[in-house]
């Protein structure tokens, strides 16, 4: 017999009580305790931003109007990104961060985007690129997490390899809960894609004595622009 | 709505009900009886009768009437968490017989409260006495327990000013969920200022056979608990002989300036008018 | 009563419990860490209504996925050939490494990165591919730092939570040149640094498995560093190990599981990666393994997943909260266990994995405290196991039927004669009063030594009258 057919064999001899029973005896999960958390949309990105910072997470709320240039604007004040990897021309976002190429933002950025295999060019994205910018499929404000599903526009070692990872979230897509995600956007039904990720904060580990330190194997810096309507800036102090 | 509970969730894989999750939640305290039985558990009856003589008033003070059996023994525990439980259920069984009014049964231990309250369905499920043993498991009631909420105890303070560190027992604390039972005793005694020592809940290395089967780690435990009791004031006091036992001996064997005193005989001297 | 210690039964464990406790700085960061530890944990969850009702779900779900474990997997291994994932089943540790090797071989691999895996420290697999000449790289740095030093995890969560600053530095100064510095941050990019290059050469990326969601067949990997990922998309082939209880029933389910597992373990909201991968890398994508391995590792679970009481230890998820919180654990520490999982989950474990007999000191070592069930989110009732194992040590024949192989291996006529002797005469009233009695003269001319419990503490001094004849007294003089 088979390795698999042993192990399943034991498993289905070994479950004497009657399946039946057994199943019927084990409750539907009631998941209200997940389900309950509802927040309005200032309460989330309050909640974002608060559990971002608690692990070093950077939040930068911005207005539509504009927002890719205030972005670079504050990259460059804030970064010393040269080496910058964004997504394509035919991406939503590498369209939005078009005039970058042109350096019409005033910068002298040496723009590139994941254009090729890994295998061809792995020594660059490790040695040579410094910041990445990414978009994000939804935001998390009890964990502040953001929500990834890596395309073949902006592959998994692009939020990943990078030691600068920029992320761009839509507060319309600030959900409450992974959970609130999951139901919403019904995951299950649709199908998962290759890779699915939660990012929370940059790289780190307490590997040493129980101290924190950033930015072990994957991003040092994670800086997340968090785009919200006029009405919110107010309420958000956005710049 | 949430409405699962561990008492639906648990059944699934055991004989019987696991006492651990379920047990406390699903305690309902009687109206305060005429008589109870008290039950006094080995180690009080041969090393510590002071505190089962303080419960017995403590309780008679309310009222009630005591009902010693004579012919009680042990609970059982020792051989339960040993593993030989044929020799435990033998042990056990004998003491049913001693308890036949539907009277509820106090125990000045948590330990041995905890062991028939929690472990005896388990110990005869599948057993003619089954039901018996869940039925007198129903009845079990630690004493202080029973005191602060069966009895509404109102305690008046009699005593000097004191410094008080409280240990209370794992079995009390975990199997039995009544924690706060001594803190909110000793609060009552104006003059007692209760001081929490450091990691109070942690246990105190006794865990019965388990202080001699593994002499090093019960001594490193017993050390470290020693010190946070001293630490936090002079005297302590316990809701269970056990770790009186372990704590006060090491005490006494390191000539460590700690006290240690049964809760229950702590709480009737400071009651007593010449305390 | 003739309670001996179980130096005999018990083996090495007593020397490395002796050593571990008279190891100073052993026990320093051992406490401080779980002391750390216990805090975070308290503070991350302090709403207890909250806190108790996602324990309550947590534990719902792993009963139903337990309740339905063969059918779970063969939904998840259909589930992942369909999506190109490569399915394979272990008996045991020898075959899993076993088939590691085969597809390291098959695919000329010399080196394999891996990301943090118990399951891989229990195949012990490291020391099989390095004798078939094959390097395995452990990349979690703490993995990373235990690897270095030659020595296991002591913990399931903090690999190398036994060492301080100050001899990590001296480490990785020694094997990899650093300098001596007892800059965290510092000693962190050194790591960063070294390790960069090995993801990038490294031919195969080895991984465990958090959870794995039958009905996508999704796995899902926790961690915080970045190596997970590294390891799982760098290299061209990923091999993932789970235990087969790993597995739950609907995506969903993994919610409470991740918000406890990571609150319980370290008081984290959440890691900083949660990685779910459900396929290879598909023709247009640009990164990731072109071939994806799911090894599913039985080692004793199948047959401990007979017994439907024993079976509850199939429920952990891995936290470690329960070491966390267990004062055996931060007393002794990991190693003392001789163990891969050490701690309150290791003693109920590793004697289904190892052998019962193997593992003998381990039920016993436990005062019953209960604080371990109280933390453990999925509400393991450990000390009530622990309790069933000692049975099964010394009267598992008694016990119908019993799944573990060496039942009753502990036995001894003596212990059971003194138990006999004592349920004798407890159940005899009169006899019990007349021996309690003698204890009690006895106590006049007893020796002050009463073994192992005198070494630390006073014999207990046996009162001048039991209570039971003071009641008597007291009746009479009415």
């Amino acid at each position: 017999m088979s390795a698999r057919d042993t192990i399943l064999q034991r498993l289905f001899d070994g479950r004497t009580e009657a399946l039946g029973e057994t199943q019927a005896q084990v409750p539907a999960s009631q998941f209200h305790v997940l389900a309950q958390v509802k927040m309005s949309l200032p309460a989330r990105l309050q909640a974002f931003q608060q559990a971002m910072a608690k692990v070093e997470g950077e939040v930068i709320v911005l207005t539509r109007a504009q927002w890719p240039q205030k972005m670079a604007a504050w990259l460059a004040d804030h970064t010393q990104a040269q080496r910058i990897l964004v997504p394509p021309a035919h991406h939503v976002l590498g369209q939005a961060l078009a005039p970058l190429w042109q350096g019409q933002w005033g910068h002298t950025w040496q723009v590139r985007t994941y254009d090729a295999p890994i295998e061809t060019w792995q020594a660059e994205l490790f040695n040579e690129v410094d910041l990445a910018i990414t978009s994000t499929r939804a935001g998390i404000a009890q964990t502040g997490s953001l929500v990834l599903w890596p395309t073949p526009e902006e592959p998994r070692l692009m939020s990943l390899v990078p030691p600068i990872h920029v992320a761009i979230l839509d507060s319309q897509r600030l959900y409450n809960t992974f959970y609130e995600v999951l139901q919403v956007e019904a995951w299950a039904q649709q199908g998962m894609p290759t890779n699915a990720l939660l990012i929370s904060g940059p790289s780190k580990t307490a590997d040493i004595e129980q101290t924190l330190a950033y930015g072990v194997h994957g991003p040092k810096r994670l800086i997340v622009f968090v785009l919200v309507d006029e009405e919110m800036a107010e309420v958000c102090d956005a710049p | 709505m949430h409405t699962s509970s561990s008492s639906k969730v648990a059944p699934l894989y055991t004989n019987a009900a696991p006492a651990q999750q379920a047990s406390h939640r699903l305690k309902v305290y009687p109206p305060k009886p005429q008589k109870v039985y008290f039950f006094a558990t080995c180690l009080v009856d041969l090393f510590y009768p002071d505190a089962g003589m303080a419960g017995i008033q403590l309780l008679e003070q309310q009222g009630i009437e005591v009902l010693y059996p004579q012919t009680q023994t042990c609970c059982g525990q020792p051989a339960y968490t040993s593993g030989y439980h044929d020799q435990a259920r033998a042990v056990a069984q004998a003491q049913f017989d001693l308890f036949p009014e539907p009277w509820p049964i106090v125990l000045p231990s948590g330990s041995c409260a905890g062991m028939m309250r929690q472990h005896y369905p388990q110990l005869f499920a599948n057993t003619p006495e089954q039901a018996n043993a869940q039925a007198i498991a129903n009845r079990v009631f630690e004493l202080t327990d029973f005191l602060l909420h069966v009895c509404q105890l109102q305690l008046k303070d009699e005593g000097k000013p004191i410094k008080v560190a409280l240990h209370t027992s794992c079995s009390a604390r975990r199997e039995l969920g009544i924690a706060h039972v001594g803190e909110t005793l000793l609060d009552q005694l104006a003059q007692v200022e209760r001081i929490e020592p450091k990691r109070t809940s942690e246990c105190c290395g006794f865990g019965g056979t388990f202080a001699v089967r593994h002499p090093q780690i019960s001594a490193a435990m017993v050390e470290d608990k020693t010190q946070a009791l001293i630490d936090a004031a002079p005297h302590f006091v316990t809701t269970d002989c056990g770790c009186l036992m372990n704590i006060q001996g090491h005490a006494e064997k390191t000539r460590l300036k700690l006290q240690g005193e049964h809760l229950l005989s702590f709480l009737w001297r400071r009651t007593q008018n010449d305390a | 009563m003739t309670l001996k210690t179980d130096h005999l039964a018990g083996g090495q464990f007593y020397i490395r419990v002796q050593d571990a406790l008279a190891n100073a700085p052993i026990r320093a960061n051992f406490r401080k860490a779980m002391d750390g530890l216990m805090h975070k944990r308290a503070t991350a969850l302090e709403d207890t209504q909250e806190r108790e009702s996602l324990r309550e779900l947590a534990a719902n779900v792993r009963l139903r996925a337990l309740a339905r474990l063969p059918e779970l997997l063969i939904q998840l291994e259909k589930k992942c050939q369909s999506q190109g994932i490569q399915v394979h089943w272990a008996q045991d540790a020898q075959q899993a490494c076993e088939q590691v090797l085969a597809i390291c071989q098959q695919r000329q691999a010399r080196t394999v990165i891996k990301g943090k895996s118990m399951v891989s420290e229990e195949m012990e697999l490291n020391h099989f591919l390095a004798e078939a000449g094959i390097e395995a790289l452990e990349s979690d740095l703490g993995e990373y730092i235990v690897q270095l030093a030659q020595e296991t995890p002591s913990h399931i969560i903090m690999p190398a939570i036994h060492k301080n600053t100050q001899q990590i530095s001296q480490l990785m100064h020694e094997k990899t040149g650093t300098q001596l510095s007892h800059d965290v941050a510092y000693l962190t990019e050194c790591a960063r640094q070294q390790l960069r290059e090995r993801f990038q050469q490294a031919d195969i990326g080895l991984s465990g498995v958090n959870f794995a969601v039958a009905e996508t067949g999704t796995l899902c990997l926790v961690e915080n560093e970045g190596n997970g990922r590294l390891t799982t998309s760098v290299p061209s082939c990923h091999i993932a190990v789970m235990g087969i209880e790993k597995v739950v029933e609907h995506l969903e389910d993994v919610t409470p599981l991740l918000s406890l597992l990571t609150r319980s373990a370290t008081g984290q909201a959440i890691t900083t990666y949660f990685n779910m991968i459900s396929r290879p890398r598909q023709p247009d994508e640009k990164d990731g393994p072109e071939v994806v391995h799911l090894i599913l590792v039985d080692n004793g679970r199948a047959h401990l997943y007979q017994d439907p009481e024993l079976r509850d230890t199939l429920r952990c998820i891995r936290c470690g909260a329960c070491m966390n919180h267990c004062p055996v654990y931060t007393r002794i520490g990991g190693h003392a266990y001789g163990t891969t999982y050490p701690g309150p989950i290791g003693k109920i474990l590793m004697p289904h994995l190892t052998g019962f007999a193997n593992n003998a000191a381990l039920p016993s070592a436990s005062t019953l405290c209960g604080a371990c069930a109280e933390v453990c989110p999925v509400k393991i009732p450990i000390p009530d196991i622990l309790v069933r194992l000692r049975r099964e040590a010394v009267n598992g024949d008694q016990i119908n039927p019993s799944v573990m192989a060496e039942k009753g291996f502990k036995r001894t006529w003596k212990e059971a004669l003194a138990w006999q002797l004592w349920a004798y005469l407890a159940q005899r009233p009169r006899l019990y009063q007349i021996a309690t009695k003698i204890a009690r003269l006895g106590h006049y001319w007893m020796p002050q030594s009463l073994g192992a419990w005198t070494q630390v503490r006073t014999a207990p001094r046996p009162a001048a009258k039991s209570l039971s004849q003071l009641r008597r007294d007291a009746e009479k003089s009415l």
